[in-house]
């Protein structure tokens, strides 16, 4: 990130425990004035946690959280320039879609024309005009979706934190919401901070995605980044669908790496690796090759086991002779392994090198090194 | 559906309504309709119920004195419900808001008490409160008082009897309706700049506003018949619609004037539930 963005909530040195049970672990995070941050994880990973920490609802067992160069840990979420779109919508029941957005604005008192007219432009924003006199109960879904988030924005917070608020709405809607929130947090200027386990959506939405695992934060990085340069194995195999290989690493001559694996010999590339280290390697499925001969460098025998069709793309999945299953993808219309023993390669730049401490792994290299 | 689907349905429909219908025939309708015709009967000279039809009865209803005891015992009922209200209100939150073990206890706390038959329960206070109950040898040992306190037969002990015997029934609809309460709602309110006075007043208590309804509801009506309250701890001093009743087909005799009272609280308790309903009311809630 340029150091001319301006940090607007900082999460230092945080933990979170429950009892003896740690759900966030010494998190360290900046996100920057107007940008658009995803807190990526499976359930329990620490993400809403983390999002609750900032909005105020939880507190922290240590570090601190600053929100524009001030330490918010004594403030109440009433306190805290900062608004919340609930996963539940937490709408209230008893006020009519009007009454609910403005109800930030009646708190700060501010005079009733004035709230008309705000209340007024922010439901036009999110496409509710003439919904005023509804009550949640008379909503769909994804109107309520919107009032929930007009409601969370009236207030101009200088962030809004939304805990899965695309969760509970059907595939196509959730696409539509997408971009729509996208749109809108482009025009109005406001950082967003939005907790999902949608890797696609988190994908498609963030500027910068904060991958979480176990409490830990894994990896931090632009969605290209964390896509094609996944930092870690849990990074690796979470977003999107991987090939991974642990072995390690035999040969190193300049950029290009050899490894062995179980089931043969691979190549890859990176600098700073050194021989006998151990590497876990990462291939996209849409990054496989295969050959009828064999390719210099590699020696994975594989066979086609089956053929998946899921729309424009055509998945194939291959055995090694461990057992272990292959991915391939081609998009419909591109020629597929044929039937019988192919050669599986790729290039060396699209293997990602991961390094690996897995000691569980450590046996199984010297069982092959015993033969 | 069809004629044929019709008949085919008639014996298990019969079956199952049947036993219930009969049940409330016997037990809620005949009863009803005798107190009805009952009320508009004549007595002779020896108080006994002579078949002929009178609106006497109803006419005595508007007695000076009885019309004090009916503002009497609304003004009861209504300070037995506001007490109610106030304790059972934060208790009520105290069980919704306590993990799950303890929660059980203090739901206990309210429940076994209330399957316990309340004139034992309403003697037992009467024990603990009299010249020599245990409350004033208390306070004398410990010389807080010099002479013992008279704490019996007035309006505040018939008005405790009352809350003691029904706050159960404050705090089960109000349970109901804090516990549904969404945790969410509070965060979003105070997400949105509400201060907890304020999340209170504009979203706790509209949330909750037809628990207490039904609870007043429940508490109201029944304090206008609980007669052996007042007779036991009111000493006759705080006479409620009750009371009057209870006479009438004990002591008085007067079996159409006693039915014509009870007509009358039927009324009152109808129109009760009527403004109820009228207001927003779940019927659920009262158990209808």
């Amino acid at each position: 990130m340029s150091s001319l963005k301006k940090a607007i909530v900082e999460i230092k040195n945080v933990n979170k425990l429950y009892g003896s049970n740690q759900v966030v672990k010494d998190l360290n995070l900046t996100v920057y004035e107007g940008e658009f941050l995803t807190l990526l994880g499976s359930s329990g990973c620490g993400k809403t946690t983390t999002l609750r920490m900032i909005g105020g609802f939880e507190e922290l067992s240590s570090g601190s959280i600053l929100i524009e160069n001030e330490n918010i840990e004594d403030k109440e979420p009433y306190e805290r320039n900062v608004n919340t779109v609930f996963q539940s919508y937490a709408l209230f029941p008893h006020m009519t879609v009007y009454e609910n957005v403005a109800y930030g604005l009646k708190i700060k008192k501010v005079r009733k024309n004035e709230i008309a007219d705000k209340v007024q432009s922010m439901l036009d924003l999110v496409q509710l005009g003439g919904f005023e006199k509804r009550y949640p109960a008379q909503l769909s879904g994804g109107q309520k979706q919107r009032v929930a988030i007009a409601r969370a924005l009236i207030n101009q917070p200088k962030v809004l934190l939304l805990d899965e608020p695309l969760g509970a709405l059907d595939l196509k809607l959730r696409k539509q919401m997408q971009l729509e929130l996208k749109r809108l947090q482009k025009k109005l200027n406001i950082t967003f901070i939005y907790v999902t386990h949608d890797q696609e959506e988190a994908l498609s939405m963030s500027d910068r995605i904060a991958v979480m695992h176990e409490g830990v934060l894994e990896q931090l990085d632009t969605p290209i980044n964390i896509y094609e340069k996944p930092k870690t194995k849990f990074v690796a195999t979470f977003i999107g669908e991987t090939n991974l290989f642990e072995g390690y690493i035999n040969k190193v001559e300049g950029k290009q790496v050899s490894i062995v694996i179980e089931s043969g010999n691979i190549r890859g590339a990176g600098e700073d690796y050194h021989e006998n280290e151990l590497i876990a390697v990462s291939v996209r499925p849409e990054r496989m090759k295969y050959s009828l001969e064999p390719v210099e460098g590699f020696t994975l025998k594989a066979v086609v086991k089956e053929q998946v069709y899921v729309g424009s793309v055509l998945k194939t999945i291959l055995v090694l002779a461990n057992g272990k299953e292959i991915k391939i993808e081609r998009l419909a219309g591109e020629t597929l392994p044929p039937e019988g023993i192919v050669y599986l390669y790729w290039e060396n730049d699209d293997a990602k090198l991961i390094h690996s401490d897995d000691n569980t792994f450590f046996q199984a290299v010297e069982n092959i090194q015993m033969g | 559906m069809t004629k044929r689907n019709f008949k085919s349905n008639i014996i298990p429909a019969t079956t199952m309504v049947g036993p219930v219908t009969l049940w409330l025939a016997f037990f809620v309708a005949i009863p009803l309709l005798y107190v009805l015709v009952m009320s508009f009967c004549s007595t002779d000279e020896y108080y006994n119920v002579v078949f002929k039809f009178t609106f006497a009865n109803y006419q005595r209803l508007f007695d000076a004195n009885y019309v004090q005891i009916y503002g009497q015992s609304i003004l009861i009922a209504f300070l037995t419900t506001s007490i109610c209200i106030i304790l059972a209100y934060p208790f009520s939150f105290l069980i919704a808001r306590t993990a799950s073990k303890k929660k059980t206890i203090l739901y206990m706390m309210v429940i076994i008490p209330f399957w316990t038959n309340s004139l034992i329960r309403i003697y037992g206070w009467r024990t603990f409160l009299g010249t020599n109950g245990w409350l004033n040898t208390i306070l004398q040992t410990l010389h807080l008082t010099k002479a013992p306190l008279d704490l019996l037969y007035n309006q505040g002990t018939t008005v405790l009897g009352m809350v003691y015997c029904l706050f159960p029934f404050m705090v089960l609809p109000l349970y109901t309706v804090i516990e549904k309460l969404d945790q969410n709602l509070l965060e979003a309110s105070s997400d949105l700049g509400a201060k907890s006075t304020t999340t209170f007043i504009k979203v706790i208590l509209p949330l909750t506003a037809s628990g207490i309804f039904s609870g007043s509801i429940m508490v109201f009506i029944p304090t206008l018949g609980l007669f052996f309250v007042s007779d036991i701890l009111g000493g006759g001093n705080t006479d409620v619609i009750g009371n009057l009743i209870e006479r009438q087909f004990q002591s008085g005799n007067n079996w159409p004037l006693g039915s014509a009272l009870s007509i009358i609280l039927i009324v009152i308790t109808l129109l009760l539930v009527r403004l109820y309903q009228k207001c927003g009311g779940n019927m659920e809630n009262l158990g209808v």
